[in-house]
């Protein structure tokens, strides 16, 4: 019995392996991708463009200019000569924000009476222009600060805000980027490839012999399902190498406890995978089954914003992807050194949709083996 | 010689038509096809809906160590505000836990020397701990809460000034507008990007798996021995497609405007030519892909990566393409989409800005006519 596995696993192996093109599908693309979105996939905004009018000709405008084009944010300063240009630097989106300075700007500062900075943004880069206000109000803020401070004798009340993000000191955002493409590339990879394994059969004709092969139907899933896991561990551990070497993100937590959801990880999706095989005619159907689960789970499992800013009605469809879970764990392991225990709370979820999409897949083999 | 040119330009109308109803009885009877044409872009639409990048309701914890008037008044600005969601504690430690867990981003603790402090007019501490694991939403803890330190202070002045008559000087104040979107709504940026995305999905993936299958099958020899040339097989393959991407276009429209809302105040007509242009680029890369790839499951991974994941990352729909470094944003620049996606959104909330408009689809002009050329000079190598 066992044999006749180990054939049908090493058929599978050598049906992804030996095709020289489908073999470079498998293992380039995860890790073009683990370079490339690694970088491009941040929500920090810098290189900004601002555009200034200012018609103030004293030294505070000329300070907050000057701050602004000191800051390691803002890339390129226009000085433009009337409103109508800001307007049109914003309209054709050469920047994201433009200031306008009042004529009696530095005389109000002078005469310490407070002054209004009028700032345009971009409605169309919602986030971003959100963020740029963020760094320009710092800017404005540390200034005020400064001159209240050398104007006035007596003391202020401020409050000090001491400031430590834990796990991840420097807010480096290439550190929690990384592990959560690792999650997202491992998920796209395994569904697409456990989804095709089924209707592979069916498009060649194959399905036929391998009804007859003296082989049980849970042998068939397990044939289909132990060279997806071993191809799905070998890439995530390149893509783990590459983060560690390349982007430098540091593993605190224990490799033994990642490896032991890695493989519960890949097991659900492959029942995930296989729950679309079987019930898909055509490879066309497989793929397109696999994107109906790997979009979404790309945007709702946490990656591109936290699970808890979903809104309430969608919520539960994200607690039906493994990768929800397995974000939580690749990103605890990786920066947390997080426990055995609290691990257990994102394993057992895995485990429930695993048995469950394998039953299902099961099921669906034995129907139409009848 | 001329007779091979004739046979480069010379497409028989009959033969097309009959190749292109082929196609098309195809797509009907397959019903895959309609899913990921009508089904995908709905769902897709409602997802990107529902995932809202405007920050609210952080989670934090809140430790009091000082209970007196000041300190209980800072916390219940963190409380009244609706960037945070905040859990009282007196047990720092029970707090840190719940950061570890992933439970809440972020902690704030305001010690007990808090209010001693203020009084004195000696600068008070406050702590902010946040999940660095996060660090997005660890750069919004810090700066929420700054926000809320700098707006009580504030209010505490104010009650400062009309209690002694003595008025504080020299504050800048910034008056921000909005243009286009002044509610800064994310769903107003994300759902017209979305649509790019979901072109590119159905253009490139679509006609990258239909060649494939040829290809997988045997039917694309089979088709090259009958009189058909290689160029209606081409536009008969396209053609269907190209409607099957307009008629989902039209449905993300809807799904856009009518159930969530978001204005549309740009041209109708332009909108359509831009999205049929970029239709072709996708067709064209569906095309390319599937010649050079001739499987479905390497068409499928390839589509993905040059389709999919540049479109929605390199385009400039949620990540912001001047902030990735400097071979990105050059990279950036052959991504068809990113050229669809401003069109998109400046027609969606911004008009008929034509400074935006015209050179975005000058270029995607360009893309479409190379992406569909050179897909005819693969197939006749071969």
């Amino acid at each position: 019995m066992w044999n006749r596995l180990k054939a049908l696993i090493i058929k599978e192996l050598q049906i992804i392996w030996l095709d020289k093109k489908s073999r470079y599908a498998l293992i380039i693309p995860p890790l073009i991708q683990i370079v490339i979105l690694s970088y491009a996939a941040t929500l920090e905004v810098k290189n900004i463009s601002v555009a200034i009018y200012n018609q103030d000709v004293g030294w505070y405008s000329h300070e907050v200019i000057a701050r602004i084009k000191g800051s390691p944010y803002f890339d390129k300063v226009y000085e433009v000569q009337n409103l109508a240009a800001v307007e049109e630097a914003i309209n054709t989106q050469k920047v994201i924000i433009g200031l306008e300075f009042q004529s009696d700007f530095s005389r109000r500062m002078v005469a310490g009476e407070s002054t209004t900075i009028q700032a345009i943004l971009d409605g169309r880069k919602a986030n971003s222009s959100q963020i740029v206000e963020g760094y320009f109000f710092q800017i404005l803020q540390d200034f005020s600060k400064e001159i209240v401070r050398s104007q006035q004798k007596e003391t202020q009340p401020s409050i000090i805000t001491n400031f430590r993000a834990w796990f991840n000191p420097n807010l480096n955002f290439i550190w929690y980027t990384v592990p959560g493409l690792i999650a997202i590339l491992c998920t796209v990879l395994v569904v697409s490839m456990a989804s095709l394994s089924i209707s592979r059969e069916h498009e060649a004709g194959t399905f036929d012999q391998l009804l007859v092969a003296p082989i049980t139907s849970w042998q068939i899933l397990l044939g289909k399902s132990i060279p997806a896991v071993l191809i799905g561990i070998g890439e995530t551990t390149l893509m783990i190498l590459i983060a560690m070497a390349v982007f430098h993100v540091p593993f605190v937590g224990s490799i033994f406890l990642f490896y032991i959801s890695l493989i519960v990880f890949i097991i659900s999706l492959i029942g995930i995978g296989l729950f679309i095989s079987s019930f898909s005619k055509t490879q066309q159907q497989s793929v397109l089954g696999a994107f109906i689960f790997t979009v979404p789970a790309i945007l709702i499992s946490g990656f591109v914003a936290p699970v808890e800013y979903i809104q309430d009605w969608l919520r539960w469809m994200s607690y039906l992807m493994p990768t929800t879970y397995f974000l939580v764990i690749i990103k605890s392991i990786f920066l947390k050194d997080i426990s055995f225990v609290k691990i257990v709370a994102q394993i057992w979820p895995m485990m429930l949709i695993s048995v469950f999409t394998l039953l299902i897949a099961l099921f669906a083999f034995r129907r139409s083996l009848d | 010689m001329k007779i091979l040119k004739n046979k480069k330009i010379n497409i028989n109308t009959q033969r097309l038509l009959g190749y292109i109803q082929k196609e098309s009885l195809q797509v009907i009877r397959d019903p895959s096809s309609i899913v990921i044409a009508f089904l995908l872009p709905i769902i897709l639409m409602i997802i990107f809906g529902a995932v809202s990048l405007d920050i609210d309701n952080i989670k934090i914890g809140l430790v009091l160590e000082d209970k007196s008037p000041p300190a209980r008044e800072l916390a219940s600005y963190y409380q009244g505000t609706r960037y945070f969601t905040v859990y009282m504690s007196d047990y720092r430690k029970a707090l840190e836990d719940a950061m570890w867990e992933s439970k809440i981003r972020g902690v704030v603790v305001i010690p007990q020397d808090f209010s001693k402090k203020f009084y004195q007019g000696i600068p008070a501490s406050i702590q902010v701990l946040a999940d660095g694991s996060e660090a997005n939403t660890a750069n919004f803890v810090l700066n929420f809460s700054e926000g809320i330190t700098s707006l009580w202070l504030k209010e505490k002045e104010k009650e400062k000034e009309t209690e002694t008559g003595v008025f504080n000087k020299g504050l800048i104040n910034l008056d921000s507008h909005v243009r286009f979107n002044p509610e800064l709504k994310s769903d107003y940026v994300v759902l017209p990007g979305a649509i790019a995305i979901i072109m590119s999905l159905i253009g490139t993936l679509l006609t990258a798996l239909v060649v494939a299958r040829e290809w997988e099958r045997g039917t694309m020899e089979s088709a090259m021995a009958t009189p058909i040339r290689i160029n209606e097989i081409i536009l008969g393959k396209v053609i269907p497609y190209f409607f099957l991407g307009l008629g989902s276009m039209l449905l993300c429209f809807l799904i856009t405007t009518l159930f969530f809302g978001v204005p549309f105040r740009g041209s109708f007509f332009i909108l359509i030519f831009a999205t049929s242009i970029f239709l072709l680029t996708a067709l064209g890369q569906g095309l390319i892909i599937s010649t050079a790839a001739r499987s479905q499951f390497v068409s499928s991974q390839l589509a993905l990566m040059i389709g999919f994941l540049p479109a929605l990352i390199l385009s400039g729909f949620v990540f912001e393409i001047k902030s990735m470094p400097e071979f990105l944003q050059w990279a950036a620049y052959i991504v068809p989409a990113r050229y669809f996606v401003s069109i998109l959104q400046t027609s969606f909330i911004a008009g008929n800005i034509s400074d935006v408009i015209v050179p975005n689809l000058v270029i995607l002009i360009l893309f479409a006519l190379v992406l569909i050329w050179i897909p005819s000079l693969r197939v006749k190598k071969s």
